[in-house]
């Protein structure tokens, strides 16, 4: 598919809202998909899926911990199970389950984090997952997911079903801007390159992406030409489209709505230093914990918006010089 | 042919001295909690559970999940004796060792006939909650057995699953309390007292039985009372000895977590002759 160069990032709907009418279509499809939440079915939209199938979800009460167990003896027995809650309690609740039940033994359980990142707003640090990239792609044999928008929760969802072997999925509370028509192809592990570009290149997921995009549409009127590149899967990662925007750049920026440390940036950074070293900036949140908010204020407070990507652009411009 | 209770007690026997002799050949490992649950994994292996060790993924096989994974020996001993194709009874004593099937704790990487991995403790009622609810759901006829440790359900998660299979009304598991009254740091009720058990359970939802687990009719008999009980789930609350069957073992907290030297393994062969 061509780049494009035009994006309107109208604002759609949230990517935990695409992610729920993706579950009741592949229901639809599969009596083997079967759906677990922790009394936040309303907030995570299975309540779509519960609705239509109440035989086959499982309501676990507020109780995480178990709730990963019961996917994963669902899964032992051949259900495809997904199992959803915040990101930050299925994430750090559940870790220990998600380490001994379900990716050592690599069992098909399929882990939707809604309300990632900052960007759920008002509800402030403790419902805020800004780790969870992180402990995930600590899991062996993970594969991680974080769409951008509609189209690429749909499709990733649809993919992380077809996928045999664990999945975790990172979502978002707000309307997730429009980067990708309906029709799309997504493959787990291949980046999606948004925009050519010659002097540097901008790797983004989530929210990020529209940011990466309207960073580089300004980056062009200053005569630096950013190529945008979708990292939609956080593990594993588009080694090959990391190189190559190394070598064609020479300058990478890495953007996302997590902690700097441990999340897209550090992993790319790695395949970077082990293919085509270059200098490198990053996006991310820097050691701490964020604060109640209009989501708007706390991107902006934060440094995670399209401002913020193109400064680090040209520093990172300037670098190489 | 179902099997009489001799034969039954000259399994457990011969489960025992491949306990003892496989954790002796290893140098460490848990004797004391393997020993407890001899009977409540020969009775469930070799009499009660609809299993085919030639065909260990039949898709109706009952399932046992060993969730006090530290007594992985008990549960190695009794799959070999009972002829899993993974489970090879003449390499029971390379526990432990490097490149071995039987790894310090049961893990289906290496032992595919296994029905999870386990090790972390307080997790196997969860696993087998969601056994029971995709039985449930595909109309399965298959049950779904659990063996928890007495220290174990100190464990908050076993309590969270306790809830949600009374809830669900997932009365195709059964929970196994291996009450044995000791753990690694000495006697549950100085570490973290969990009586009374049979309550608690009650008081959770489920029917609850208190058996003695070193009786194989006794444990026959729970196991049937609870397949007959509809609504809820079951717990057998089987009042054991830990180290059961050694004389220096038995209610001895050392030998929950140590090895017998090679003079303890003869003495304890000579008593289980």
């Amino acid at each position: 598919m061509p780049a494009r160069t035009r994006f309107d990032l109208k604002p759609g709907p949230a990517t935990r809202e695409a992610f729920g009418r993706t579950l009741v279509e592949l229901g639809r499809e599969n009596k083997d998909v079967v759906v677990c939440d922790a009394d936040l079915s309303k907030s995570t939209m299975t309540t779509y899926f519960a609705k239509e199938f109440p035989d086959r979800f499982f309501s676990c009460g507020i109780a995480e911990a178990n709730m990963v167990g019961v996917g994963a003896g669902l899964a032992s027995a051949g259900k495809i199970p997904f199992v959803s809650s915040f990101s930050v309690f299925v994430m750090n609740k559940g870790f220990e389950q998600l380490r001994v039940c379900v990716a050592y033994p690599k069992l098909n359980v399929k882990v939707v984090g809604t309300h990632s990142g900052i960007s759920i707003g008002e509800d402030g640090p403790s419902q805020m997952s800004v780790e969870e990239t992180a402990l995930a792609c600590s899991l062996p044999g993970f594969v991680v997911l974080s769409p951008a928008d509609e189209a690429a929760t749909k499709a990733l969802v649809r993919a992380a079903a077809a996928h045999i072997g664990p999945v975790f999925i990172r979502t978002g509370r707000p309307k997730a801007p429009i980067v990708y028509d309906a029709g799309q192809v997504f493959e787990i592990g291949k980046a999606i390159e948004l925009i050519e570009g010659r002097d540097v290149a901008i790797i983004a997921n989530g929210l990020l992406v529209a940011e990466s995009i309207r960073a580089a549409e300004a980056l062009e009127a200053e005569g630096i030409s950013a190529r945008v590149i979708d990292m939609h899967t956080v593990k594993p990662l588009d080694r090959e489209a990391i190189r190559r925007a190394a070598e064609d750049t020479g300058a990478i920026v890495v953007a996302e709505e997590h902690l700097a440390d441990g999340g897209l940036g550090v992993r790319v950074a790695q395949v970077v230093a082990e293919t085509s070293p270059c200098p490198m900036e990053f996006v991310g949140i820097r050691d701490a914990y964020a604060e109640s908010g209009q989501p708007g204020e706390l991107m902006e407070k934060y440094g995670l918006v399209a401002r913020d990507v193109a400064a680090a652009a040209r520093k990172v411009v300037a670098r190489k010089r | 042919m179902p099997r009489s209770v001799e034969e039954l007690q000259d399994i457990a026997k011969r489960v025992r001295r491949d306990i003892v002799q496989m954790i002796g050949a290893a140098k460490s490992g848990h004797p004391g909690g393997s020993l407890s649950a001899v009977e409540i994994l020969v009775e469930l292996y070799f009499d009660f559970m609809r299993i085919d060790p030639k065909n260990p993924k039949w898709p109706d096989r009952d399932r046992f999940i060993l969730s006090k994974g530290h007594a992985a020996p008990v549960l190695y001993a009794v799959m070999a004796e009972a002829g899993y194709a993974d489970t090879p009874l003449d390499q029971l004593n390379t526990l432990r060792k490097l490149g071995s099937v039987y790894q310090g704790h049961p893990d289906v990487r290496f032992i595919p006939s296994l029905e999870a991995s386990a090790g972390s403790l307080g997790e196997g009622l969860s696993l087998a909650l969601g056994m029971g609810l995709a039985a449930r759901l595909d109309g399965r006829p298959f049950r779904t057995y659990v063996l928890l440790g007495d220290g174990e359900i100190q464990e908050g998660q076993v309590w969270e699953a306790a809830m949600a299979g009374a809830f669900h009304k997932a009365d195709n598991i059964v929970a196994i309390v291996d009450y044995n009254g000791i753990q690694l740091d000495g006697f549950v009720k100085d570490i973290m007292e969990v009586a009374p058990l049979a309550e608690k359970w009650r008081a959770f939802g489920w029917h609850a039985i208190e058996i003695d687990g070193h009786d194989l009719p006794s444990v026959r008999k729970a196991l049937c009372e609870a397949e007959s009980t509809k609504g809820k789930p079951t717990c057998i609350v089987a009042h054991t000895i830990k180290g059961k069957g050694v004389s220096f073992m038995e209610n001895n907290p050392k030998f929950h977590g140590m090895a017998p030297t090679p003079a303890e393994v003869e003495l304890a062969l000579q008593e289980l002759r």
